[in-house]
């Protein structure tokens, strides 16, 4: 696209929605708004009352993804490996009542029903873009709780330097758990100063309303400027710990995903670019950006660090 | 009769295509619909080089010569929905981007072995005609069009290296088509052998005259 000639535009006035074709509008290009209007829109209540109040200083301004967009394609492979399987597969899943472990190098190594985990946090709503490694990308309004919170109010003494998340083990709940795809449970983790930056953030909700199922329900990790499946679903335990915690994906495929994992265009995945990506409901593609377009808070956390063998 | 027949193979092999389209016009694909659409174009690719390899020997062991007829058309619709898969790729893809095209048809594994397999399909569609197999001659025609057993290969390859972590479809095609060139494996070294017995028998006459 670029390289059709054109008379040089001053990169400031160029605004990247008027580079690329959402897909209603290229229906709309071929005449087939009408075709493509006829579409139900059940999951629209929840949408129209969006966004409540005004916006935060972590809010992308950008349009965020439908609550069906969001709901209906996911990667959740305790559910099964398809992007419909979470969905599908997901309803017998009981995400109440739930117990989370706060445990390791703290103080306050204690297991919390989930209300009181949250009680003594403000319940914030932020809109975050998150980018799958796959190449596709959503903007997603989440409600929840800064990870900050709950780290700080344990304590952690002087020899934690890592944190590590663990996903619930429910093979009768949770049918792609009796399929060895994965390492089950689960497991993620962050650096501690990762997981104490404002950004991380602990979700119950997005669109205003308990996180379905299929989102990672009750409770789940949210950091926008790392590949998506960093952000650990359905956590019932988090740990402080001395050492890097293993991650699952890195102990299946060392080679390609890696500890820290963070949105980079520079760095390829083996396989594929990871230069541009996909929003969820457009047509074209958009480049990616640096930490996700979180540069300019969590930048610093990695300065003098070499980004393409920590990848 | 082989006119009609004929008529609805088309229509049969033109429905993955049809359906498709109008599920993509109708929004009922995914969220990520052009992902969808490599996803099908691509397994259909697969599908019907299975197929086209599966009639020979459908054909041999049923004695049903009739299928014979199709295996042109399958082994067409093959490189049909190969041209979908891969223009699917080049335009929905990459918006025709060759920068970053040339360098992944190169580099990618993956990538680098289906395009081969679409490439070596090029010329096996285009030598497809009957006015081709005269012009080349039998011999020289079976022998290039031999290639659909690499293509098939290459195909159940690029799927493998594509795949994230579950291998199970890849896996179901790579077995299809590992028992499809199997029998041919088996069925030349049977005749091989047949040959070589014959040769030794006549051999041994010889020497005792």
């Amino acid at each position: 696209m670029a390289k059709l000639s054109a008379p040089p535009i001053p990169s400031s006035e160029v605004t990247p929605e008027s580079l690329y074709y959402s897909r209603r509008s290229w229906l709309t290009l071929v005449g087939l708004a009408g075709v493509a209007s006829l579409a139900p829109s059940a999951t629209a209540g929840a949408q129209d009352r969006w966004p409540q109040g005004k916006r935060g200083s972590f809010d992308t301004d950008e349009k965020p993804n439908t609550l069906r967009e969001i709901t209906s394609y996911n990667n959740f492979y305790e559910f099964g490996t398809d992007k419909s399987d979470p969905a599908d597969n997901s309803e017998d899943f009981r995400p109440k009542p739930w117990t989370v472990r706060v445990d390791g190098l703290v103080k306050k190594s204690e297991d919390y029903r989930l209300e009181d985990l949250l009680k003594p946090s403000v319940i914030e709503d932020r809109i975050y873009r998150m980018r799958c490694v796959e190449g596709w990308s959503m903007v997603i309004p989440w409600r929840g709780i800064p990870l900050a919170d709950i780290i700080k109010r344990a304590e952690p003494n002087s020899k934690a330097k890592y944190v590590a998340f663990q996903t619930v083990l429910r093979k009768e709940e949770m049918p792609g758990q009796r399929w060895p795809v994965l390492e089950w449970p689960y497991v993620e983790g962050l650096r501690l100063d990762e997981a104490l930056h404002p950004l991380a953030f602990m979700a119950t909700g997005l669109y205003g309303q308990d996180l379905p199922n299929q989102n990672g329900a009750p409770f789940r990790l949210v950091v926008p400027w790392k590949y998506g499946f960093k952000s650990i679903k359905s956590v019932v335990r988090i740990t402080l710990t001395a050492t890097e915690p293993p991650t699952s994906w890195n102990l299946s495929a060392p080679n390609e995903y890696g500890f820290y994992s963070n949105v980079n265009p520079e760095v390829d995945h083996p396989r594929w670019s990871q230069k541009t990506e996909r929003r969820i409901g457009e047509f074209g593609k958009r480049k990616t950006l640096k930490f996700n377009g979180y540069a300019d808070q969590v930048g610093s956390l990695y300065a003098g660090m070499d980004l393409k063998k920590n990848y | 009769m082989k006119v009609w027949s004929k008529l609805i193979a088309l229509l049969l092999g033109l429905t993955p295509a049809l359906l498709l389209t109008y599920n993509f016009f109708t929004d009922q694909l995914s969220v990520n619909p052009l992902d969808d659409i490599t996803d099908e174009t691509g397994t259909w690719t697969l599908r019907f080089v299975v197929l086209t390899l599966a009639i020979s020997p459908l054909r041999d062991l049923t004695g049903w010569t009739v299928i014979a007829r199709f295996r042109r058309m399958s082994g067409l619709f093959a490189f049909f929905y190969g041209t979908l898969h891969f223009f699917t790729y080049l335009y929905f893809d990459k918006l025709f981007e060759w920068a970053e095209i040339i360098p992944d048809l190169a580099t990618r594994r993956f990538i680098v072995a289906g395009f081969s397999a679409w490439l070596l399909m090029l010329p096996l569609a285009i030598t497809s005609p009957t006015f081709m197999t005269r012009w080349m001659g039998g011999k020289a025609w079976k022998r290039l069009h031999r290639a659909v057993y690499v293509v098939a290969m290459l195909g159940v390859v690029h799927y493998l290296w594509l795949v994230k972590f579950d291998i199970t479809r890849p896996a179901v095609y790579g077995s299809f088509v590992a028992v499809l060139l199997g029998y041919r494996a088996w069925r030349w070294w049977m005749k091989h052998r047949a040959v070589m017995i014959e040769g030794n028998k006549r051999i041994a006459e010889a020497k005792e005259q």
